[in-house]
């Protein structure tokens, strides 16, 4: 065997992917299998068609309504995320480099602490929180926005990290721009890739929380669907399958258009 | 130049405290309040009582399950995520395959949680699709001895399922760091592929291995949705103790006992992330 490189062979390839990847769709397989059950032995679309008959609102109300919530919890980290983290993310590179370790040590703490400490110490400040907003849902995306801050600063660093943003900034102040023509019209633009992918993954994140809203007693599509599978776990089923897939679609986009061009020598 | 910098500087910093505000209002604070609890009792006095609790029975068994469940799905989880990862050497990086399979890795290892708990109530709950074929074509009872699925032992299969596809995806990167140079290298010198393996492959992929085996126990040591959504009768294990303890204000008689829970947790997730950025700074050294 003369072979030299260390690719594995295609039969050992297969092999490995062949029998690890028909295990792991063994779960998904029983869920699709299990939503289509009808009578027993028999198959039936009745679950699936069920979700959008008229009769059935009443029952499903609160499942549609914890999606709602979960959708409008995604667009208002995004803002976060977009409004808050890049422009401070901006700053920090090109007005306080020495700042760029802290700011990464901060970002990257909510890995360490795990939501279900952080809901211990949220609870309290829910309830200031609520007190000044109001008790409505979007609250919460101030919660969501912290869980979701080491993804969105890794992906949205990727895209800094590959264009020379200080001298892009320095280029365009030399011509008379001003700050705010700087980061729309010439930064944005360029890091625009990971703010995507940011934002992507944060609404990944989002719609898959469940520790923070289960025990701050909001109801969101997590919560939501593990409440309606005591009365009818066909219908849960089915809406952790879309679920899935919604999600899945999500970061097939994350990884076709949020891929960061090749890193560009910045010395 | 300079001056028109430094003239800003004042402003600059202004831009920086909605940030600041935000992440000492809900990180640092909510932080400091579930750790900080840990010490006071319910008429905010100084004690030591909940900490002690920490070492009742319930609650060191509760950690002890914890830990073997996390260690055990960790080990299983890295090896089978690095043969997915060695498969996947030599396919193209923007291929379906890569993409596929790690948009597959990142909704099961991040998204997972409640509905992965479904999944495996449809596959080995009691009327599941496999209990159910066992049962009928072997006459196997996989519950002879009992139903499992909603104790301890029935969250080793949930929580492989999101700990595989989270070692492809961390792993993946040093798996591909790996230069066929150095097969090259070794070949010239008459190195078979097992010697590659065994004296250049395996050792400047070791830290790397680690670095995520680490980061994997993190991950299943912090996990809640899927224990949450799976197990409905007492609390086998950490999380499920402190939203117990969350739930009713009192556990084991102690107020704030979810703080000294908290406290509990956040000393293992401490030395894991150390462990896991020492580990993670020497592996860079072969990923440039």
């Amino acid at each position: 065997m003369s072979r030299v490189g260390i690719e594995p062979r295609a039969v050992t390839r297969w092999l490995i992917l062949g029998v690890i990847g028909l295990l792991m769709a063994l779960p998904i397989v029983a869920m699709v299998e299990f939503s289509l059950r009808g009578a027993p032995g028999e198959y039936t679309l009745d679950h699936w068609t069920g979700i959008l008959d008229p009769e059935n609102e009443r029952k499903y109300r609160g499942l549609f309504e914890g999606v709602g919530n979960s959708l409008l919890l995604a667009v208002v980290t995004v803002l976060i995320v977009n409004a808050m983290l890049v422009p401070t993310m901006v700053l920090v590179a090109l007005r306080f480099p020495t700042l760029q370790r802290w700011l990464e040590f901060v970002c990257l703490i909510p890995i360490t602490v795990p939501a279900i400490v952080l809901v211990v110490g949220l609870a309290p400040v829910y309830g200031v929180v609520s007190r000044i907003f109001g008790s409505s849902i979007w609250t919460l995306a101030f919660a969501y926005g912290i869980t979701v801050l080491p993804y969105a600063y890794r992906a949205v660093r990727a895209a800094m990290d590959a264009v020379d943003i200080v001298t892009l900034s320095e280029a365009a102040r030399s011509l008379g721009a001003g700050w705010l023509t700087v980061f729309f019209r010439v930064l944005v633009p360029n890091i625009r890739r990971g703010m995507l992918a940011a934002s992507v993954i944060a609404t990944a994140v989002v719609l898959g929380e469940f520790t923070i809203a289960s025990l701050l007693n909001r109801e969101n599509l997590q919560t939501s669907v593990l409440l309606i599978s005591r009365s009818d776990p066909y219908v849960a089923t089915i809406f952790a399958l879309l679920a899935l897939l919604f999600a899945f679609v999500l970061l097939v986009i994350i990884g076709r258009v949020g891929a960061v061009q090749p890193r560009r020598s910045t010395s | 130049m300079t001056a028109r910098r430094s003239g800003g500087r004042g402003w600059a910093l202004l831009g920086l405290t909605p940030f600041s505000a935000y992440v000492v209002l809900f990180l640092a604070v909510p932080t400091v309040l579930a750790l900080g609890t840990g010490f006071f009792d319910g008429d905010g006095a100084l004690t030591l009582d909940n900490l002690t609790g920490l070492l009742e029975p319930a609650v060191l068994r509760s950690f002890a399950d914890l830990l073997w469940l996390s260690g055990l799905t960790a080990v299983v989880g890295a090896i089978a995520g690095a043969l997915i990862c060695f498969a996947l050497l030599g396919t193209r990086e923007d291929g379906w395959l890569r993409t596929g399979i790690s948009a597959a890795s990142g909704v099961l290892a991040q998204f997972g949680g409640v509905m992965l708990a479904f999944a495996f109530i449809a596959l080995i709950g009691i009327q599941g699709l496999l209990t159910q074929w066992l049962l009928r074509t072997f006459e196997v009872d996989i519950y002879e001895g009992g139903v499992w699925l909603y104790q301890v032992p029935g969250l080793i299969l949930p929580y492989l399922y999101f700990q595989i596809p989270l070692m492809v995806i961390t792993f993946m990167p040093a798996m591909s760091g790996l230069k066929p140079q150095w097969a090259e290298a070794s070949a010239t010198l008459g190195g078979t592929g097992a010697v590659f393996w065994w004296r250049i492959g395996f050792p400047v992929l070791a830290p790397s291995f680690l670095g995520s085996l680490l980061l994997l126990f993190a991950n299943a040591f912090s996990s809640y949705g899927t224990a949450a959504a799976l197990v409905s009768q007492g609390a086998p294990i950490v999380p499920l103790q402190v939203r117990a303890a969350l739930i009713s204000e009192t556990v084991l008689g102690r107020e704030n006992m979810a703080g000294a829970l908290a406290i509990g947790m956040i000393v293992v997730m401490v030395v894991l992330m150390t462990a896991y950025s020492a580990l993670q700074s020497r592996a860079e050294r072969w990923m440039r």
